[in-house]
């Protein structure tokens, strides 16, 4: 094994507005290649703002102390080529007017090199690929005419289109009903080992993370807690912090796992 | 295509009570005007008083407004907007001569204020804030305050007499015998500074929106995403950025025809442009109401096609148009 | 209006407001008697004599007494039609929205039929049907202009029809017309008014193409009519056409700065409370 794929060394992030409440904190954190790393806390717990900052997505209005080295050097991974990133909102990510296999191939064409007709190729591979039914007809297909779980799917296509070694999903699942979530879930959890991408799982579900992830490290109020395998850190959580995430998972979800019947999921 | 057809459909339905309504209007204000066409007729001729009733009954005059109504709804059915007294002919014919002039002078200006407009609104709204974006939307609002006809006559100062690039007036070079693209040439010559001074306001207005609409555009989480996704800043400029602000300038091409079609007017007036804006104002110095109401009818109605085509455009640019109709 | 002096775009157009208001409220007092009559020679050149500081036009009528009375004219006609383009868009949208069924219906197929047909075009046949006067031009140039207030009165009052001071009212036994004009209408005002600076200015430069083609009012004196007295002699004397071709960009760019500033104004002291 090489050395780590992302290596976070001492990371503080603050928003200029008020320089001395930080989003980040003195964060260190590696990610080996073909690692699943689950990142977990509530919202305001900074653990978007580190996905976005690997990225390196911040708003100009963020300040960034400290070093985030990719494969060892000192510079950002290329969006897209290196990183593929899902966001929260598949509806708002993808672009209202263009087809969303044009959306797909534009990765491929930027990063891979490809003419149009390669890269539509392309497209049409990643949507047979993410499950879609008849991606022939979904290549030109506009988002408003798909279901929410199929968006994502496009947009998990999309940040894969180039073929990352690293994608990150922050929140990718959370705006979605559960059915479609744990499908959603399955298929990201397939892809990676397909493709040995490593994974950054942002999510507030301790329960999905464990499900997905080797390791797992719980953020709160911007400071990493607990950083451990995922066994570990469910069955014996060190933290108090992690215990009461946990309690309050359990009570939480225990009605909602019977309750909403999927509808118009894919 | 089936969703460009339903929404035809319905507007076309839609422009039909809205044109229904104009020819209510124009007959109200006909109606209105002091004395008849009887009257502008013996004004413009001077001729013998003995004939004035009997004209009347000819010109079916002396029936209820009601019946008149009736009549003249009648006559438009087949195309016939009465006799124009100003010129002694068929206010279709008169019409229909100056149309083609008015459409070129218009779709040039608009060509040349949506093109022109639209790229520089991209060109300031790629970098929202910057110093090139500040300088063209500074200059965009002063040249949206400059009067077309004022404008024009700058224009005129500047370019036909001092400059001597552009010919003063006209739309062509009279009896020069030109023919094919040598007149053509010469008629885009003519045009230039008319086009212009049409033009440049909406100019300014297509920049304005287009950069205010960018500015919107560029808050919105799908273009977070298309920067996750590595693109150039140029692919995410063009292909989304400006790409989703261009909608609603499409909608405006309509509001802006009928705009337009009023400004040509004075535009048609300075530099002696036989369109059909030149004629408006020559049926108003004459007197000739049943003229200038069949003009303002008939540019209603072009403005109802021109809205037509552009709801056409607008639903193959936006796929989101008219989807719940088609489902449905 | 403090927030507003802190937006320099504003400053300026309130500037140049104020200028203008002021011009046409001293016009009077400055040049008193007619503006209209001859003051020295023909085409005296600006800048040369003292007492015609902007010199004479074709007639020999004094320029500057000329534009000062112009900016009286512009004012008047560009607020008066505002204001009543605003006054009928609103009771119209009003009605539209509140009533909504068969009178929605026709009152907003009369507005399309009002913005298919060109408002330039629908001012001249007006006032040449009825004739040039002041009240006839500001009359005219309403009748094209409360298109945009009634639409967007409507969709405002759509929005606010539901609300519980709506349903209260009508607990209460108020007559729906009094509850539409009198609780509805002032709450659906606020961006009506914010079209109000486009509407002045367009009013404003509709007035001046009016005069332009000699159906303003022909007895006072309008920077159109200016304009277009200028033209006759363009070549010898393009400064007659030039100057009160400038005051009428200056005014009409002093309402667009101020109306922008107010709605920016407006949206920084909403966004800080």
């Amino acid at each position: 094994m090489t050395g780590p794929l992302v290596s976070i060394r001492d990371l503080s992030v603050t928003y200029r507005r008020d320089a001395t409440s930080f989003s980040l904190r003195n964060i260190d954190l590696d990610i080996a290649p073909g690692e699943r790393l689950a990142i977990i806390g509530e919202s305001g717990s900074g653990k978007s703002t580190l996905a976005l900052a690997v990225a390196g997505l911040l708003p100009p209005t963020a300040a960034v102390n400290g070093a985030i080295l990719w494969s060892g050097q000192l510079q950002l991974p290329r969006g897209g080529r290196d990183i593929g990133f899902v966001f929260q909102d598949a509806s708002a990510s993808l672009d209202p007017v263009m087809a969303v296999g044009r959306e797909i191939a534009e990765v491929a064409h930027t990063h891979l090199d490809q003419d149009w007709a390669q890269a539509e190729r392309r497209a049409l591979e990643l949507l047979r690929r993410v499950k879609l039914p008849d991606p022939g007809t979904v290549l030109h297909a506009y988002p408003h005419q798909l279901s929410g779980g199929q968006r994502q799917r496009v947009a998990i296509a999309a940040a894969i289109a180039a073929g990352p070694r690293l994608l990150i999903a922050d929140e990718a699942t959370s705006a979605l009903d559960t059915i479609v979530q744990a499908e959603i879930v399955a298929l990201i959890r397939q892809l990676v080992a397909e493709d040995g991408m490593a994974l950054l799982f942002v999510s507030h579900d301790i329960a999905l993370a464990a499900e997905l992830a080797d390791r797992i490290a719980v953020f709160r109020r911007g400071e990493m807690v607990e950083l451990g395998k995922a066994n570990a850190v469910i069955q014996a959580p060190e933290h108090a912090y992690t215990k009461k995430l946990l309690d309050a998972h359990i009570g939480l979800d225990a009605e909602p796992m019977i309750a909403p019947v999927g509808h118009g999921h894919v | 295509m089936s969703r460009a057809l339903l929404l035809l459909r319905r507007r076309l339905v839609g422009s039909i009570f809205v044109l229904l309504i104009v020819i209510v209007g124009t007959f109200l204000l006909l109606e209105a005007a002091p004395g008849d066409a009887v009257d502008a007729y013996l004004v413009s001729t001077g001729g013998d008083a003995g004939l004035v009733e009997a004209m009347r009954q000819s010109w079916g005059l002396d029936q209820s407004a009601a019946t008149r109504l009736a009549n003249y709804l009648w006559a438009l059915l087949h195309l016939d907007l009465g006799q124009s007294v100003a010129f002694s002919r068929p206010i279709r014919d008169v019409i229909l001569e100056r149309l083609p002039v008015t459409l070129i002078l218009m779709g040039a200006s608009t060509a040349l204020s949506f093109g022109v407009g639209s790229a520089l609104g991209i060109y300031a709204g790629a970098r929202p804030g910057s110093v090139r974006d500040r300088v063209l939307s500074t200059a965009s609002l002063a040249l949206y305050a400059v009067p077309g006809f004022w404008l024009a006559l700058v224009l005129v100062i500047v370019f036909a007499v001092d400059l001597r690039w552009f010919p003063i007036s006209g739309f062509e070079t009279i009896a020069s015998g030109k023919t094919g693209f040598a007149r053509a040439a010469d008629i885009a010559r003519h045009l230039v500074l008319p086009v212009t001074s049409l033009g440049v306001i909406y100019l300014a207005l297509y920049l304005r929106m287009m950069r205010a609409g960018m500015a919107e555009v560029w808050r919105l989480d799908f273009i977070r995403a298309a920067r996750a996704r590595g693109l150039s800043r140029r692919r995410i400029v063009l292909a989304h950025v400006a790409r989703n602000a261009l909608l609603p300038l499409v909608t405006m091409l309509g509001l802006q025809s009928a705009q337009m079609l009023g400004g040509s007017v004075v535009i048609e007036s300075i530099f002696s442009v036989p369109g059909l804006g030149r004629l408006a104002q020559e049926a108003v110095a004459m007197r000739d109401t049943p003229l200038l109401l069949g003009i303002i009818l008939v540019s209603a109605i072009l403005v109802v096609l021109i809205n037509l085509l552009v709801d056409i455009a607008y639903a193959f640019l936006d796929p989101r148009v008219g989807a719940s109709e088609a489902s449905a | 209006m403090r927030r507003l002096v802190q937006i320099p775009e504003a400053l300026v157009g309130l500037g140049i407001l104020a200028v203008l208001v002021v011009m046409a409220l001293a016009a009077p007092m400055l040049f008193p008697g007619d503006p209209l009559a001859i003051k020295g020679a023909p085409l005296l050149p600006p800048f040369q004599e003292w007492s015609l500081p902007l010199g004479t036009d074709r007639l020999g009528r004094d320029v500057l007494a000329e534009l000062f009375h112009g900016a009286r004219t512009s004012l008047a006609v560009g607020l008066a039609a505002a204001a009543a383009a605003i006054a009928v868009g609103a009771v119209i949208g009003t009605l539209a929205g509140f009533a909504g069924g068969i009178l929605d219906e026709t009152l907003m197929r009369i507005t399309d039929a009002f913005q298919t047909v060109p408002s330039f075009l629908l001012a001249l046949a007006f006032v040449s049907v009825v004739g040039p006067s002041l009240t006839v031009v500001v009359i005219a140039i309403a009748l094209s202009a409360w298109t945009g207030p009634a639409r967007v009165a409507r969709a405002e009052v759509l929005s606010i029809r539901e609300r519980d001071f709506v349903a209260g009212a009508r607990v209460i036994g108020m007559h729906p017309l009094e509850i539409a004009l009198r609780e509805v209408l002032p709450n659906a005002l606020p961006p009506v008014l914010a079209l109000s600076s486009v509407i002045v200015a367009s009013a404003i430069l509709i007035e001046a193409a009016l005069s332009f083609l000699g159906l303003g009012d022909p007895n006072r004196v309008t920077w159109g009519g200016m304009i277009a007295e200028g033209r006759t002699v363009l070549r010898s004397a393009p400064f007659l056409s030039i100057v009160p071709g400038i005051a009428l960009v200056l005014t009409v760019l002093g309402v667009y700065l101020a109306g922008e500033g107010v709605v920016e104004g407006t949206a920084v002291r909403k966004g800080l409370s």
